[in-house]
């Protein structure tokens, strides 16, 4: 399974980030080669709808689960229909959700906020 | 008139000025929530339905080349599975994937966003701009309002703009001959007043202050327009009467003469300036 994860920093020590759409990078993982490949976010610095163009990002990735703490219902509704699941994060660190998420212990994110429109700037 | 937040009194005054003015034409820019109506009451309403173009498309046609989704800067587009998918609250009708299309697999199609009502009140013309609930961006309302060929030149329009500094404010007071800018005796109101100063600086219009809501002792917005050099207009006293007529969508100058007289020397005021600005302007006028 190919999953992925908006992270602050690349490195899987790193704190998830909170937004979807403006995190500075995204971790792919794959869950039998335990492979881990960090990305650019290109949609972190967009004037507006960075969770389409990021959603769209990682739909072109063929990842089969997002793991976030939050998501919009434009992002939400690009991924559902490329049947990426979307799971609830439960922790603080990328590395603790991929273990988590391993262990079959998320659940999945059931409600998506309207857009925020330019206000969910990750922290730096 | 504008303020970097609600509730400073941008409609009190603008409209108060209007009905000082007593044939004017009143346009309320705040399309999100127009009030300046609810004073006025206007009758014999006009209404006129705002659409915007938003792009159509033709799957038969489309290849999936994403030319679109790459040159859409606001990115309403996507395309996902083999499909293409626009967002229509995204969308900020520029037409440039129609252009950028090599399939010519993109049209235009056309969506209602919210609506213009025209009416009168005494000799007052009121025009409200009224956008749709949900609806992102309500610029090109507000371009219709204040494109109108039809507005008399001859008397002062009045124009209530939506608070903060963002598009839609900069649309409002594009054509504006002077920005009144409309602020409260707080450190907060100083914060907000600030943003609206940069905006109007930027936009190198004419402007002066009205401090609304003043209270006895030291007022940190006055010492801003001191320290800044910013003409103060009027001071309108933070007063229960005002509140009380306010709060029954009065209007002041028709029911109180000390307000009567303080909107007609702001009136004054404000005519002399846009008369001497335009004069700098333009000596040969």
């Amino acid at each position: 399974m190919k999953i992925v994860i908006p992270a602050e920093e690349k490195s899987l020590e790193s704190n998830v980030c909170e937004s979807f759409g403006r995190t500075p990078y995204f971790l792919l993982y794959d869950t039998e080669t335990k492979e881990s490949l960090f990305i650019d976010n290109a949609a972190a610095s967009s004037p507006g709808g960075a969770g389409i163009k990021a959603a769209q990002m990682i739909v072109d990735q063929r990842v089969n689960a997002l793991l976030v703490t939050r998501l919009g219902e434009n992002a939400a509704g690009l991924l559902k229909s490329a049947d990426i699941q979307i799971y609830k994060i439960s922790k603080a660190l990328v590395r603790d959700n991929i273990e988590a998420y391993t262990a079959g212990e998320l659940s999945l994110l059931s409600e998506f906020h309207a857009g925020l429109h330019g206000r969910g700037e990750a922290t730096k | 008139m504008l303020s970097g937040k609600g509730g400073t009194g941008k409609t009190f005054v603008s409209v108060n000025l209007a009905a000082a003015a007593q044939t004017a034409t009143y346009i309320d820019c705040d399309v999100e929530e127009p009030n300046g109506h609810l004073f006025f009451k206007p009758v014999d309403i006009r209404e006129e339905e705002i659409t915007v173009e938003i792009p159509r498309v033709d799957s038969e046609r489309c290849n999936g080349c994403r030319k679109c989704v790459d040159f859409c800067k606001f990115n309403a587009l996507a395309y996902i599975k083999d499909q293409m998918i626009v967002f229509d609250e995204v969308c900020h009708s520029c037409g440039g994937c129609i252009i950028v299309c090599p399939e010519k697999a993109m049209a235009e199609r056309v969506r209602a966003i919210g609506k213009v009502q025209r009416g009168t009140s005494g000799q007052t013309d009121i025009h409200s701009g009224i956008l749709n609930t949900g609806e992102v961006s309500g610029v090109p309302i507000i371009k219709k309002l204040l494109s109108d060929n039809s507005l008399p030149a001859q008397r002062p329009i009045l124009i209530d703009c939506p608070p903060g500094s963002a598009c839609i404010v900069m649309e409002s007071i594009k054509d504006a001959d002077y920005c009144i800018l409309v602020s409260e005796p707080t450190l907060f109101g100083v914060h907000n007043l600030d943003m609206v100063y940069e905006l109007v600086k930027l936009f190198d219009r004419p402007f002066g202050v009205v401090l609304n809501k003043c209270l006895k002792g030291p007022d940190p917005v006055e010492a801003f327009c001191l320290e800044k050099g910013i003409r103060i207009l009027s001071r309108i006293p933070f007063d229960a009467d005002l509140g009380t007529l306010n709060s029954n969508a009065e209007i002041a100058v028709y029911k109180d003469e000390r307000y009567r007289n303080l909107f007609s020397d702001l009136l004054k005021t404000v005519t002399k300036e846009v008369r001497r600005h335009a004069a700098d302007a333009d000596p040969e006028r």
